[in-house]
């Protein structure tokens, strides 16, 4: 009796503390809230840059850790549905041309008269060892130093290659397609660059004869 | 003169040496060290400490009476732990925003114009040696921010979030950068900004003069500019993100000790 009457009295405070309790506060709410009223247009960069498509909001959610299988499979099927191949069949371009987008860190910025293609470097090495003869590359992102070499690439061109060649390509469109979370710009995706820089960067890292893959 | 010319000797070896790429960073360090005895961001705290004590604005008065959190007047130490909650202006701030609030308050300046005013120009000029001067009386202290009221625990939250927002034409966010060991840009380090970095990392180290730009950047400064990188919106000066950012940074850095004003490459 003594016991019940303890227990009864217990679940009723427990009951009057959880109701005193305040409600947590909205935090996604909040966040939008900060966001939207935290930035301004200045130059090509707009306001609009803060909207999220599904990728962007669920990794964002996610903060860097794995996002549950199913929603990233359906992130990365979705990214692969957007990705175009060249025009007219050919994937690869002159790897010197490569080289110099590689190298060009310029872009995007709100100090970027142009938000053309055009205007665009690739940003590769900020994140990627890529040449041996470049000593200056970030390490963000795997070393793609031999990347066509290691995959036994020496037709791009051939029947063969052509899994592996697909692959970088639809990486370089959109790298969600593989990686609901990458850290790497969909630059075909996003409009960054167009088909024919694309074409040099997959020479620079796929070329038998570009200094990558010596 | 001849400091300068070591610097560009040094600097010059660092280019051309195409050594293994951590020593450019050694290369680095040891012309910070060799600068350290004459920091440039010494001009600014001078310029900062004199700011502080002249009358000045429409109201002809100093900044003495200013209150950075631990009393009016009181400087030394106020810097480690900032942002935190004023219950005069019912925000949590930054110092710089603080600095608008005692600006606007104490000298009858505008603090909205100040805010809009670009950097290194007109009264923006004078709060990059008023944070220099500020941060420099902490140097060496340990970075404790309070999380005590609910609004600098809200910040934390919103700040924690901001830093892991992806956005813009290249999906970055903070984190893209910032949230793992021992990874570089180029050949720049890059502070891990979800936890402690260490004593003089990340945010122990802003502000700070930059040897590159030859100006010095305050933290407002900092954030600025990696939102540009990030290829974001601009970010409102002393706007609600940057102070949680700024929450949020501070209080992963606990225990970490100020080098502040550092020296940049």
């Amino acid at each position: 009796m003594n016991k019940k009457r303890i227990s009864l009295a217990a679940a009723v405070l427990l009951v009057a503390a959880c109701a005193a309790v305040p409600p947590a506060p909205d935090y996604d709410a909040l966040t939008a809230q900060m966001m939207s009223g935290s930035f301004r247009d200045e130059g090509i960069a707009k306001v609009d840059r803060l909207q999220q498509d599904a990728a962007n909001q669920a990794c964002s959610k996610a903060q860097m850790a794995n996002l549950p299988d199913v929603l990233a499979a359906s992130i990365q099927q979705q990214a692969l549905s957007t990705v175009r191949m060249p025009a007219d069949g050919v994937f690869i371009g002159d790897w010197r041309e490569g080289e110099k987008l590689a190298q060009n860190g310029r872009g995007m910025t709100w100090t970027d008269k142009s938000a053309a293609t055009s205007a665009n470097g690739g940003n590769c090495y900020n994140c990627h060892q890529i040449s041996k003869a470049e000593v200056s590359f970030g390490t963000i992102g795997p070393s793609l130093y031999n990347y066509g070499k290691m995959r036994g690439i020496s037709d791009p061109a051939s029947a063969a290659a052509r899994p592996i060649v697909e692959y970088t390509w639809t990486k370089l469109w959109n790298a969600k397609a593989y990686n609901a979370c990458s850290g790497m710009p969909r630059f075909g995706h996003a409009g960054l660059l167009d088909e024919t820089q694309l074409k040099h960067l997959m020479a620079l890292i796929l070329d038998p004869k570009s200094p990558v893959n010596q | 003169m001849k400091k300068f010319l070591m610097m560009s000797a040094l600097l010059a070896a660092t280019c051309a040496v195409p050594a293994q790429p951590k020593s450019s960073a050694d290369a680095i360090a040891e012309y910070r060290a060799m600068l350290a005895d004459g920091n440039p961001a010494e001009l600014f705290e001078a310029k900062g400490e004199e700011l502080w004590k002249t009358k000045r604005g429409p109201k002809n008065a100093s900044l003495q009476q200013c209150d950075l959190g631990k009393g009016a007047g009181v400087v030394k130490g106020a810097f480690v732990e900032l942002p935190r909650w004023f219950a005069d202006t019912a925000q949590v701030q930054d110092l710089e925003s603080r600095l608008l609030t005692c600006m606007e308050r104490l000298q009858g300046f505008n603090a909205a114009e100040i805010a809009k005013t670009p950097f290194g120009k007109g009264e923006q000029i004078n709060l990059e040696g008023l944070t220099a001067w500020i941060s420099a009386e902490s140097r060496g202290m340990k970075f404790k921010l309070s999380q005590a009221h609910a609004e600098e625990r809200k910040n934390f939250e919103l700040g924690k979030r901001a830093f892991f927002y992806r956005g813009g034409p290249y999906d970055f966010s903070c984190a893209s950068c910032h949230s793992q060991p021992d990874k570089r840009i180029r050949l720049q380090d890059l502070p891990e900004l979800t936890k402690n970095p260490g004593n003089g990392i990340g945010f122990a180290a802003w502000p700070a003069y930059r040897v590159s730009s030859g100006e010095m950047w305050s933290m407002q400064r900092r954030l600025n500019d990696c939102y540009r990188q990030q290829r974001f919106p601009y970010p409102g000066y002393a706007s609600p993100v940057t102070i949680a950012l700024g929450v949020y940074m501070g209080v992963n850095a606990t225990g970490a000790e100020s080098i502040a004003p550092a020296l940049k490459r």
